[in-house]
C-alpha cells in the first residue's frame, strides 16, 4: 500500500503533495510533512549516507506498522540521500485517511520512527570542517509515546 | 561460517573499509566484535565504545548479545539520524 522512495535526486514537494492528494481524493483527509536542510550555523552542505536494502525494508516496515495502528487509505515516505544543500527538501511523508486524526497520528508516528529506526546518517560540512550529526536523546524518547 | 561485515558513517571512516568478508565461529554479535577488534588498531579504536554502536543482522536491527548463527550480512553503524 505504501509508496516508499529512497533517492538521491531532488524532489518537488508541491508536485508530490498534489499528486498524492489527487491519487487519494476518495479519502477526505491528507496530511503531509516535509523536512528541509537548515542553513544554520554556517552549514554549507550535508551528505546523507544510507544502507541500501535495509533502508527500504525499514521504511516499508514503519509504514506497515502505521497502517496496522490507524485506518489509512495510503502513505508515502520519500527520503533523499547523497549531497544536499541548505533549503533543499530532505524528505517527506504523506498520509491519507477518512478522518484527520488517523492521518495526523500516522504521519507523526512515521516521522518519529524513521528518525531513529531507518538507517540514514547525516554528515554536515562547514568552513570549520565536516562532522557526523549525533543522534539526539529526545528522538529516541519520542518513540515511547507510541 | 562466512559473513559479510558492513560499516557505515564514522565506523566506515575509522576502519577505512565499507565492507569485508570474514570467516568466523562467533555465536553472538559481542563475540564477533571481539574478533573484529583484534583485526587492526583501526578496528579496535572504532569498536572501543559499544554504547555508540548499533548492529543489524541480515538488515534487521538486533541487540549486541543477539545470536548470529546462519547470518550472511552483519552491519555496524552509529545511532541513526534520518528525517
Amino acid at each position: 500500500m505504501a509508496d516508499i522512495r529512497v533517492q538521491s535526486e531532488p524532489f518537488d514537494y508541491g508536485q508530490e503533495c498534489a499528486a498524492f492528494a489527487q491519487a487519494h481524493v476518495d479519502n477526505g483527509a491528507i496530511v503531509t510533512f516535509c523536512g528541509i536542510v537548515r542553513g544554520e550555523d554556517g552549514l554549507q552542505a550535508m551528505e546523507i549516507e544510507h544502507y541500501p536494502g535495509m533502508t527500504e525494508r525499514a521504511l516499508h516496515r514503519i509504514a506497515a506498522e502505521a497502517a496496522a495502528r490507524w485506518s489509512l487509505g495510503g502513505a508515502l515516505i520519500l527520503h533523499r540521500h547523497g549531497h544536499l544543500t541548505p533549503e533543499e527538501p530532505i524528505m517527506m511523508v504523506a498520509t491519507a485517511a477518512r478522518h484527520r486524526a488517523d492521518a495526523f497520528a500516522a504521519a507523526d508516528f512515521m516521522m518519529d520512527y524513521l528518525k531513529s529506526r531507518a538507517p540514514f546518517w547525516k554528515k554536515e560540512r562547514r568552513a570549520s570542517g565536516e562532522s557526523w550529526v549525533a543522534a539526539r536523546e529526545v528522538d529516541e524518547q519520542a518513540l515511547s509515546r507510541w | 561460517m562466512r559473513v559479510t561485515i558492513l560499516y557505515f558513517a564514522w565506523l566506515r571512516e575509522r576502519i577505512g573499509l565499507a565492507q569485508e568478508q570474514l570467516e568466523t565461529d562467533a555465536a553472538t554479535v559481542t563475540e564477533l566484535v571481539g574478533e573484529l577488534r583484534a583485526r587492526s588498531d583501526r578496528h579496535a579504536l572504532a569498536f572501543s565504545d559499544l554504547a555508540a554502536i548499533r548492529v543489524a543482522i541480515d538488515q534487521d536491527l538486533a541487540d549486541l548479545d543477539a545470536p548470529i548463527t546462519g547470518a550472511r550480512e552483519i552491519a555496524f553503524f552509529p545511532p541513526m539520524t534520518g528525517g
